[in-house]
């Protein structure tokens, strides 16, 4: 099946140039490490308001760490993380979160929609339980993800694309500013990868700021609007026509790289 | 004593009925709280908390020379926190896995706690007596303040439980979500663990040191295979464990002089076994019972499919063939071809076959139909 054409025909134009100006994500400094060795090592970057962002770089690059240190999952050796001008734990409302799909155990006794529905547990705040208005929101997320049929499945008992969505929809419930996804696409057939980038871009029309991990590189000028070359340092970060090239991937991945990039 | 001595016994001995609750009520919490060592993968947790309680005990008698119950149990549960937070302390300072460091502090705790039982046996104070029944727990000792102590906890626990279960349950799924949705994480886990080490603590007189962990384990691995649901799954492992609790103290008491611990140990492995073997969706009777049910209705299904491929090059879908025509097809057997004329998707008629109008449409519709069958 020849996808690239699929793609064409289905997928939201996404040429609209991003940035408001605004700054959404701005990182200083920011160095990180598990043990002795640093896995990111002094990283500055600014994320526009309004970009549809890819963080690329290879197995153990430090994507998933970085979007982790973002989210105050991790603490920093150094450096710091402010959303919209201000320390994240003051704009939580305003970050969703996307995990990898196998950071969690899926034969944990729940439904679909009762994972979905987790996404409103931060508004909520301690000890109050979602009532009517949650659920409906939650159904409303499941249905923009096409898994409403889905939703008294118990988890283990959904496919791994089927699990991605479900994440997905948890994020959406949250309705935020600005979303951190780690590899959405892992593991999902062509299908559901046009419903997820067509999701991802609709939240970019709607003002959205998505930031990525992607691993295709073959796709990342089709999808996305900005990206940023991470391994360990940041290589580059910018809009996709100005520094998608050979020699920042080349400096990414330390082999030659050749993509073509269609205009 | 038989059993129906020892039901009639329940109502009317005093002694019986204490030993009865005190065991119910320790098999409820235990089995509630060890959903949650079970769900968070920390099932060597219940061990390495009980095993570090043994010290605090031995210190509590060593400081106060007293050997009520209550005093001891203190002494069990700083000792047993202690052990917790150091494991927790190890995990995130070391980055040794969690498992290495649930064994190095169960290991050194115990060890410990043994070498001051053996010191204390060796004194000339005779008083020390009996404190080595915590290591196999003796169900006989307890005494009307030791269940409603119980009571409590296990009263205290149900309230944290229903107030914050919402905060429990994510926790349980996705720590690391939980923590980006502004939820103090560790506020929860301290809170889950607490009541973890304060159930386990005041089992240690029943059940024991070296058992306790399956009264913690047991109740709630066997309630996980009956349902998908938490609540349910929380609720169930509580049944599970109070049973065991009774039945444990009932076969005890009713075959004279088996210890009570033990018994119930014992009982409670019996649920899981059940469990495993007889549960609907996961066990493995029923399990074994659909692959065979899978693989008849797929012979079917072949075979029909076979059929229908077959009537297809006619126009009229109803023309008979000669049976003969099917035997050089793999999935056709007498007994397959018979279960598709009680199906009504085929007639005979001699040696002839012809599909009927139902069977033509179901087989039309047998590969296409899977996608749809969601739900
Ligand atoms: N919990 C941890 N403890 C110790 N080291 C870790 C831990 N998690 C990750 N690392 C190390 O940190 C580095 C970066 O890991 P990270 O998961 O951020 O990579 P990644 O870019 O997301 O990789 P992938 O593409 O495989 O998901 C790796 O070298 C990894 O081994
Ligand atoms: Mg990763």
């Amino acid at each position: 099946m020849n996808r690239t054409k699929i793609m064409k025909e289905q997928t939201i134009d996404n040429k609209t140039p991003a940035s408001s100006g605004v700054i959404a994500v701005k990182v200083d400094d920011l160095t990180v490490a598990y043990n002795y060795k640093p896995v990111l090592w002094d990283i500055d970057l600014e994320i526009p308001e309004g970009v549809l962002m890819a963080i690329v770089g290879p197995n153990g690059a430090g994507k998933s760490t970085l979007i982790k240190s973002i989210l105050g999952i991790l603490k920093p050796i150094a450096g710091s993380v402010t959303i919209y001008g201000k320390p994240y734990k003051k704009q939580r409302q305003l970050v969703a979160y996307v995990p990898q799909k196998g950071s969690v155990d899926w034969d944990f006794p729940t439904t679909a929609l009762d994972v979905v529905m987790m996404g409103t547990y931060g508004s909520l705040g301690w000890i109050k339980r979602p009532g009517q208005k949650e659920k409906k929101a939650s159904l409303e997320a499941l249905e923009k993800v096409g898994m409403l049929a889905f939703k008294s499945r118990q988890i283990s008992q959904l496919s791994g694309g089927q699990q991605q969505r479900i994440f997905l929809a948890r994020a959406l419930v949250q309705n935020a500013s600005i979303y951190f996804m780690d590899e959405p696409f892992q593991g999902v057939d062509a299908t559901t990868e046009i419903a997820i980038i067509n999701i991802l871009k609709e939240l970019r029309k709607a003002g959205k700021t998505v930031i990525v991990v992607h691993h295709d590189l073959q796709t990342v000028p089709e999808y996305f609007d900005w990206v940023t070359f991470l391994n360990v340092k940041k290589i580059a970060t910018g809009p996709v026509k100005d520094i998608f090239n050979d020699d920042n991937l080349t400096k990414t991945y330390g082999i030659n790289y050749k993509v073509s990039i269609q205009e | 004593m038989d059993i129906t001595e020892y039901i009639k016994l329940v109502f009317t001995d005093y002694t019986l009925r204490t030993i009865t609750l005190g065991t119910a009520i320790l098999g409820a919490v235990t089995g509630m709280l060890g959903s949650f060592a079970v769900l968070r993968k920390q099932s060597l947790l219940g061990d390495a908390i009980s095993h570090a309680a043994l010290p605090g005990i031995a210190i509590a008698f060593l400081i106060t020379g007293a050997k009520d119950s209550n005093t001891l149990l203190i002494g069990a549960l700083i000792s047993g926190l202690i052990g917790t937070f150091w494991i927790r302390g190890i995990v995130t300072k070391t980055h040794l896995k969690s498992d290495t460091a649930l064994g190095l502090i169960l290991s050194l705790f115990f060890g410990f706690g043994m070498l001051l039982l053996t010191f204390i046996q060796k004194q000339p104070n005779a008083n020390q007596a009996g404190l080595d029944k915590y290591l196999f727990g003796q169900a006989a000792t307890l005494v009307e303040s030791d269940v409603w102590l119980m009571a409590i906890v296990t009263g205290l626990c149900l309230i944290v439980m229903l107030t914050f279960w919402k905060e429990f349950k994510i926790l349980l799924f996705d720590a690391d979500y939980t923590q980006t949705l502004g939820f103090n994480t560790k506020f929860i886990d301290i809170l889950i663990t607490t009541f973890i080490v304060l159930a386990i603590v005041l089992g240690l007189q029943t059940v024991g040191v070296v058992l306790m962990s399956a009264m913690l384990l047991a109740p709630a691995a066997a309630a996980r295979q009956w349902t998908n649901s938490l609540s349910v799954m929380v609720f169930l492992a509580a049944i599970f464990g109070a049973f065991s609790g009774v039945f444990g103290t009932a076969i005890s008491a009713s075959q004279n002089n088996l210890s009570t611990g033990p018994v119930i140990v014992l009982v409670a492995g019996v649920f899981v076994m059940f469990s495993f073997i007889f549960s609907p969706s996961r066990g493995l009777l029923f399990k074994q019972i659909r692959f065979i049910k899978n693989r008849r209705d797929l012979e079917l299904h072949k075979t029909l499919a076979f059929m229908h491929h077959i009537a297809e090059t006619h126009e009229d879908i109803s023309h008979p063939h000669a049976i003969k025509l099917l035997n050089n097809f793999q999935g056709y057997t007498r007994s397959t071809l018979q279960k598709l004329v009680d199906k009504d998707y085929v007639q005979l008629d001699g040696n002839m076959w012809s599909l009927t109008k139902t069977g033509f449409e179901t087989a039309a519709n047998l590969y296409t139909k899977q996608s749809t069958e969601d739900e």
